[in-house]
């Protein structure tokens, strides 16, 4: 499948990227992690990150989660130069926009299963813990709520810290290996939980070293010191590979 | 409120650091609440201690002034004189209520046998009501508190004092009866004790002032006053003033007027009585202010050190504390957090932790003050109403200065670099 058929089907016709990357590069030092990378990403679309370490997949996450800026290039985040922002519109962005999900959880270990999900409402909006209880239920961690981070198993820390993400229904989700820590069980339950934002029209990019969770996108792009090597497109994923499964503790 | 319960969190983690701020600001807060309670009290206590050398200011009449200076001697007597019925004027002028103590002195030479003997007329405990009512008690009683004596202070008009030197020549006691005579008068008083100053006063006999009218012939007047009055220490405006206040302008006069310069009250006092020329005793009114300086420049130097120090041992372990939670910090930041959100949580923790060691070194300082004032004073140290919110506003800046250096990494931190190792 050619580039264009692919834009022509996501984006829609004349339909605006959610994302648009236009000749990006990082650079630290001489070190370029990113160089002139160029993408666009539909909205609504399930987008996997793949590359060997050190190609450039978390500084693009960095890049795309208003986590860090380009030293050269555009990138346009629903049409507003994210390129461009200080670090307060950068936060902003964070908050109204993006919900992340890290391969080592972060949570704050002083706070609760259910604390840690209203930390991502206090700084969005206003902190309400029915509704991030229900967050938990969906992950199937209810039952937990109460827990602190250290009580949890890697799963279930993943599952609050998705549990988190979604928490203020964000435009677009971006995960850094989110199976990277989990064991089996947990990683389908995660990519189960993954497929039903999917369904729902939430933008998800995930960064992964894993060919499986990398196969459950629409679209892959590998990278390769800091360049797009190539991109593999998969319409069968549209909706979704597979029906999705239960998501239970 | 969430913002609450992440603080009432967040303060069960890293005990031992937070308990290591709370004991920093407690010795500070310990040592600057006592110098501050010292400091603010010790103008009273050094005055009080300064006060026993005696009168800081004397009212002399306006030719025996002139003559005084001009000779530098003393030289009061049958140079005109005072009214006595002017002298509780004194506690009517704007800084009356800084005038201690007052008493009025006529001197009158008398015979006693074959011996002169020098006659000094005073108040000795002097209770009276001044034109605005307000009843005074003075009197040498309290101007000459040093004075060590055998027997007591007279008590009746017919009772008299003898300094030690005089009645040793003389050979009186107390209790024995005396005659005095002048060409104007002869009468006779009894010794109700003789008192050792140290000074020429042991060579003379002090009687009530309306004996010394009497012996001199001279009703209702008084050759000079003595005024022992809390004053501010001296500085440049006070000193021009001293010299001339008509080269003051107006603001200038207005200041100094209102402060209890002893030249303003000086010049207060000449303004309330007739004929009257105030000056300051210098010595003693100069050590007062220059002692009291160097104590409160002392102090103040020690409470600025101390509470520098807590600066910056806060400084130490709170950036300590905040590099230690830097991934936190960065999933708060990465989270939507904007700095000043992170500032005021990490502010607001330090500062909670640092409220209770300052609330215990306060509670410390004070009875370390009254420490102080029982070792060097022999009284304890009055706490003066300003002293709590004073030290509230001086360890909230403690805090936030000793907060600056994590403020600062918190501003720089990246979510990316905490998070991703970027």
């Amino acid at each position: 499948m050619t580039q264009t058929s692919w834009d022509s089907r996501i984006l829609g016709n004349g339909a605006e990227p959610i994302y648009s990357v236009q000749q990006v590069s990082r650079r630290y030092g001489d070190l370029a992690a990113l160089d002139n990378v160029t993408l666009d990403i539909a909205a609504g679309e399930w987008l996997s990150i793949v590359g060997p370490s050190g190609s450039g997949k978390s500084t693009l996450m960095n890049i795309l989660g208003c986590m860090d800026s380009p030293t050269e290039g555009i990138v346009l985040l629903e049409g507003e130069r994210l390129d461009k922002m200080g670090e307060p519109e950068l936060a902003n962005v964070r908050r109204m926009k993006i919900g992340l999900v890290f391969q080592q959880f972060h949570l704050v270990q002083h706070l609760t299963a259910v604390e840690n999900v209203m930390l991502a409402q206090y700084y969005h909006s206003i902190p309400d813990e029915g509704e991030a209880l229900a967050a938990l239920e969906r992950v199937g961690m209810a039952d937990r709520a109460t827990h602190l981070p250290r009580e949890l198993s890697g799963g279930e820390q993943q599952r609050v810290c998705v549990a988190r993400a979604l928490i203020n229904h964000p435009d677009v989700i971006l995960a850094d290996e989110p199976t990277g820590n989990l064991d089996e069980v947990n990683e389908r339950i995660v990519i189960d939980f993954f497929h039903q934002l999917h369904d729902a029209g939430t933008t998800l990019i995930v960064v992964t070293h894993d060919a499986e969770v990398a196969a459950q996108g629409q679209r892959q792009i590998i990278l390769e010191h800091g360049r797009i090597a190539r991109e593999v497109f998969d319409l069968a994923s549209t909706p979704t590979k597979g029906k999705p499964q239960n998501v239970e503790g | 409120m969430f913002f609450w319960r992440m603080i009432s969190r967040a303060l069960r983690r890293q005990v031992s650091k937070r308990l290591m701020i709370a004991v920093t600001i407690m010795l500070g807060s310990c040592l600057t609440t006592s110098m501050l309670a010292v400091m603010l009290d010790v103008s009273d206590k050094v005055q009080a201690e300064l006060g026993s050398v005696g009168a800081n200011i004397q009212v002399l009449p306006q030719g025996a002034s002139i003559v005084s200076e001009m000779y530098e001697a003393d030289s009061t007597l049958n140079s005109g004189s005072l009214r006595e019925d002017e002298v509780p004027n004194l506690k009517t002028i704007f800084w009356g209520h800084n005038i201690e103590d007052f008493a009025p002195f006529l001197d009158v030479t008398a015979t006693s046998g074959d011996h002169e003997v020098p006659v000094v007329g005073t108040w000795f405990d002097h209770s009276m009501t001044t034109p605005t009512g307000e009843p005074v008690t003075t009197g040498i009683d309290n101007l000459r508190d040093w004075w060590e004596i055998s027997g007591s202070w007279p008590n009746s008009d017919d009772q008299v004092m003898v300094g030690a030197r005089l009645a040793t020549q003389l050979g009186w006691q107390p209790g024995d009866t005396v005659r005095l005579t002048t060409a104007n008068d002869d009468l006779e008083a009894t010794i109700s004790g003789v008192f050792r100053s140290g000074s020429d006063e042991d060579r003379q006999l002090f009687a009530p002032l309306a004996t010394a009218q009497e012996l001199a012939a001279r009703p209702g007047e008084v050759g000079r006053i003595e005024v022992r009055a809390i004053t501010t220490p001296n500085n440049e405006l006070a000193e021009r003033a001293a010299r001339n206040p008509a080269t003051l302008s107006i603001e200038e006069w207005e200041t100094w007027y209102c402060t209890a310069y002893v030249s303003a009250i000086a010049y207060q006092i000449e303004e309330a009585m007739t004929n009257a020329s105030a000056k300051a005793v210098r010595q003693v009114a100069d050590t007062e202010g220059v002692i009291l300086g160097k104590t409160q420049l002392i102090m103040s130097v020690v409470a600025i050190f101390a509470m520098v120090a807590a600066a910056l041992g806060i400084a130490n372990l709170v950036t300590a504390s905040v590099m230690e939670r830097s991934k936190e910090v960065g999933l708060m930041k990465a989270l939507g957090a904007r700095n000043k959100s992170i500032v005021g949580l990490i502010l607001t923790e330090t500062i909670i932790v640092a409220l209770v060691g300052g609330v215990v070194g306060f509670g410390l300082g004070v009875g370390l003050a009254q420490l102080v004032g029982h070792l060097v004073f022999g009284s304890g140290i009055a706490i003066r109403p300003i002293v709590p919110p004073l030290m509230a506003l001086v360890i909230l800046l403690t805090v936030v200065v000793g907060c600056l250096p994590s403020m600062r990494y918190l501003l720089r931190l990246k979510p990316a670099q905490v998070l991703h190792g970027r």
